[in-house]
């Protein structure tokens, strides 16, 4: 039996939607830095790159808040449990209708996959991305006069950190993007991230209590 | 409607701040509004030379006008005979020679080569009278001082051809002195426009448009904007002045640069302020230059000498330069031409007559010019680089400085015997070092910083002229990391196959997903 329920509340989709811009953004200007291709002239790009990349910091910081208030990191533990069922489910299952390995709950909504890869681009890519990106920023060249240890030779290594995260995390993208597609129907992930509402199968466990409440607030 | 209000409101917030963040406009007073006020005051001369008893009199020599001078300007003598405008020469430091005594009496260019033993014609442009060798000058007697080379403002003082440094005998030397006052660009011009025997020979960016420049050509002595005069930024003390080229010139010191007026941060924008750590003002905002006339940018001294019918002749491009003489041989012009990029730190090398040259097989740099990105004090500037041909002394391994200039045929002058056997024999006995007998000509560099004609900032170079892949106008400077230009191709190519790979396994995917479930459909 399927029952609709709240899974993605109102900070967690603004946070995605203005991430998922953010970083759209980023990528456009920053691989424009980087020499692939010219839309938006040389100094607009590192301009509004950096303008994005505030944004997106603070954005971060939000989120982080949020993660840890409402304990919604624990979401991202890793686990081994179903990981070779899920993975089946990719490569053999998802061919032959078969149904989604582990079950989608408001306390669990990622699959052990997603718990991994998430986990891998939360304490991984992004902050490589964020911390290559600031030393990029607040680079100075080496200054007669000044401590030894604060001069840093060359930007070069900050760079390729910064690009070799770039990279990853386009690949990211197109991955995920696609992946939007392999929920209960083909829409029904999108559906959920913008209503914040999905068709769920029926879980015996008790409703959270804080969603509960949100839900009636947002119904008066 | 909280759920929608919340969002709604945290993105306006966003968007705000964004727009406000990249539209701030500076409203204070601009360091630029500063300085153009301070330069626009008239210059007002306190003194009316006309009135002195002393320059009433009729001058028949210069000398004469000196002594006058001196009268009242007492001690200013002293002052210019410690300058390199007098001795051709001052002390300097020189990496790996130590201190030496450097000018144009012993340092080789690449253009008319040398003074030495052509001192008639090459005097032409020292601030004395009757130097014919510079060796035997009295550089103590005062009275040979040419105060007015420099301080006639009536505009009609010459110096005559090939006499040493005299004026021209049909000058009113009394009128003169009677209008002499600040150094114009007229003052400076008529020797720095012309060296190396015509105008704009040597520098690309100083040459006879900059006497009365349009600002287009010039952003600062431009007459349609702030006129600014050479000495305005060349600022003078007792006769020394500030600035100097690294033609004759070794030691990073009492240098004239644009931050000495703009700072070294004078960008609303951080990023650009940060550049100026590295790169040189001159660097973006001289986009171009011998932007008027044509720039000498190849001297082959191999053909000179070369007569036709027994006569010296010369041969002209469509716009009135030479291409060839007898006397110099072939030259090559250019004009808005794009500068070389060098890092330099205000030190520089120096051939000297008498070096030995051990590598012939690269072009021998006379002057080069010292500097890296790992080292603090440099910073990229722009340079005009002009490539010879010279005589060279195979045997003895060292530049040969030719007898150029005489009055008379049969003195071994070139320019008169057109005999480079002579000419090198005569020259290099007058410098006191051997000749085998033997002539080649060696490839030569000369490196001269463009620091003038600097364009309107609308004009300057823009960033992807050097952050780019293809054609940066720094891609001859390869000892550092610059984005856009630099890459790692390990990074680029693993990074392209990774996006290559997602993107080719998705639509596999998702192909194959709709394959089967169409193939699920039929059987169900």
């Amino acid at each position: 039996m399927k029952q609709k329920a709240y899974i993605y509340r109102s900070f967690e989709r603004f946070w995605h939607w203005m991430q998922a811009l953010s970083i759209f953004f980023l990528a456009a200007t920053g691989f424009e830095i980087h020499g692939s291709f010219t839309f938006f002239g040389y100094q607009n790009a590192v301009k509004y790159h950096n303008v994005a990349a505030y944004t997106f910091i603070i954005l971060i910081v939000f989120a982080i808040f949020w993660h840890f208030t409402t304990g919604e990191w624990k979401q991202y533990l890793p686990t081994t449990k179903h990981l070779k069922a899920q993975i089946n489910f990719y490569l053999i299952g998802i061919f032959q209708n078969a149904p989604h390995p582990t079950k989608k709950t408001v306390l669990s909504k990622l699959n052990p996959l997603q718990k991994l890869t998430y986990l891998g681009l939360k304490i991984l890519v992004i902050p490589t991305m964020v911390i290559s990106g600031l030393l990029y920023m607040f680079y100075r060249y080496p200054q007669k006069g000044t401590i030894e240890g604060l001069n840093i030779g060359t930007i070069e290594v900050i760079a390729l950190f910064h690009t070799a995260a770039a990279f990853l995390l386009m690949a990211f993208v197109i991955v995920h993007l696609y992946l939007i597609t392999t929920g209960a129907t083909i829409t029904s992930n999108l559906k959920a991230m913008i209503t914040g509402y999905e068709e769920l199968e029926a879980h015996e466990a008790p409703e959270n209590e804080d969603l509960k409440n949100e839900k009636n607030e947002v119904e008066v | 409607m909280k759920k929608i209000v919340i969002p709604l409101v945290l993105i306006g917030l966003v968007i705000l701040s964004a727009i406000s963040f990249l539209t701030s406009k500076n409203t204070e007073v601009t360091k630029l509004a500063v300085l153009k006020e301070q330069f626009d005051k008239k210059n007002v001369q306190h003194v009316d030379h006309t009135q002195f008893a002393e320059l009433k009199k009729k001058f028949t020599s210069p000398q004469q006008v000196t002594e006058a001078c001196i009268v009242c300007h007492n001690g200013r003598a002293q002052e210019i005979m410690q300058s390199n405008h007098w001795n051709w020469e001052r002390a300097e430091y020189v990496k790996g020679r130590g201190i030496v005594y450097l000018g144009k009496r012993n340092a080789i260019n690449n253009f008319c080569i040398g003074t030495e033993g052509n001192e008639m014609s090459c005097a032409k442009c020292h601030v004395g009278y009757g130097m014919s060798n510079s060796k035997t000058f009295n550089y103590n007697d005062e009275s040979n001082i040419d105060c007015l080379v420099c301080h006639d403002n009536s505009e009609t003082y010459a110096k005559a051809q090939e006499k040493g440094g005299a004026p021209d005998p049909n000058i009113d030397l009394t009128n003169i002195a009677q209008h002499v006052g600040k150094p114009k660009r007229t003052n400076c011009g008529v020797c720095h426009f012309f060296g190396g025997g015509g105008n704009n020979v040597k520098h690309g960016d100083l040459e006879k448009s900059m006497f009365e420049p349009a600002k287009s050509v010039d952003v600062h002595m431009g007459t349609d904007g702030m006129n600014l005069q050479c000495v305005d930024c060349h600022k003078t003390e007792n006769h020394m002045i500030s600035g100097k080229m690294y033609s004759l010139s070794s030691m990073n010191r009492n240098r004239a640069l644009c931050e000495d007026c703009h700072t070294e941060s004078p960008h609303d924008d951080a990023i650009l302020n940060k550049h100026t750590l590295k790169v040189a003002c001159q660097t973006c905002h001289i986009p171009i230059y011998a932007k008027v006339n044509a720039t000498k940018i190849a001297w082959d001294w191999s053909t000179a000498g070369k007569l036709k019918d027994g006569k010296p002749y010369e041969e002209d491009d469509a716009e009135g330069n030479h291409t060839f003489l007898s006397i110099k041989g072939n030259f090559t012009w250019g004009k808005n031409l794009k500068p070389d990029y060098v890092w330099f730190n205000g030190t520089a090398g120096h051939y000297l007559l008498g070096d030995k040259v051990a590598d012939t097989t690269k072009p021998l740099v006379l002057n080069p010019l010292y500097g890296s990105y790992n080292d603090v004090d440099s910073k990229i500037i722009p340079v005009k680089i002009h490539r010879a041909k010279q005589p060279f002394d195979p045997v003895n391994k060292i530049l040969i400085q030719p007898k150029l200039y005489a009055e008379k045929v049969g003195e071994g002058a070139l320019w008169k015997d057109f005999n480079w056997e002579t000419a090198s024999e005569v020259g290099m006995k007058d410098v006191n070092l051997p000749f085998s007998g033997k002539i080649s000509f060696i490839k030569t560099e000369m490196y001269w910083p463009v620091n003038h004609m600097v364009s309107s900032k609308e004009n300057t170079v823009k960033c992807s002229e050097c952050h780019t892949r293809e054609n940066s106008r720094l891609a001859g400077l390869n000892d550092f990391y610059m984005p856009a230009r630099d890459f790692s191709p390990v990074i680029e190519t693993a990074g392209k196959a990774v996006l290559l790979f997602s993107f080719l396994l998705v639509l596999a995917h998702g192909g194959f997903r709709i394959f089967s479930s169409r193939k699920m459909k039929k059987k169900g």
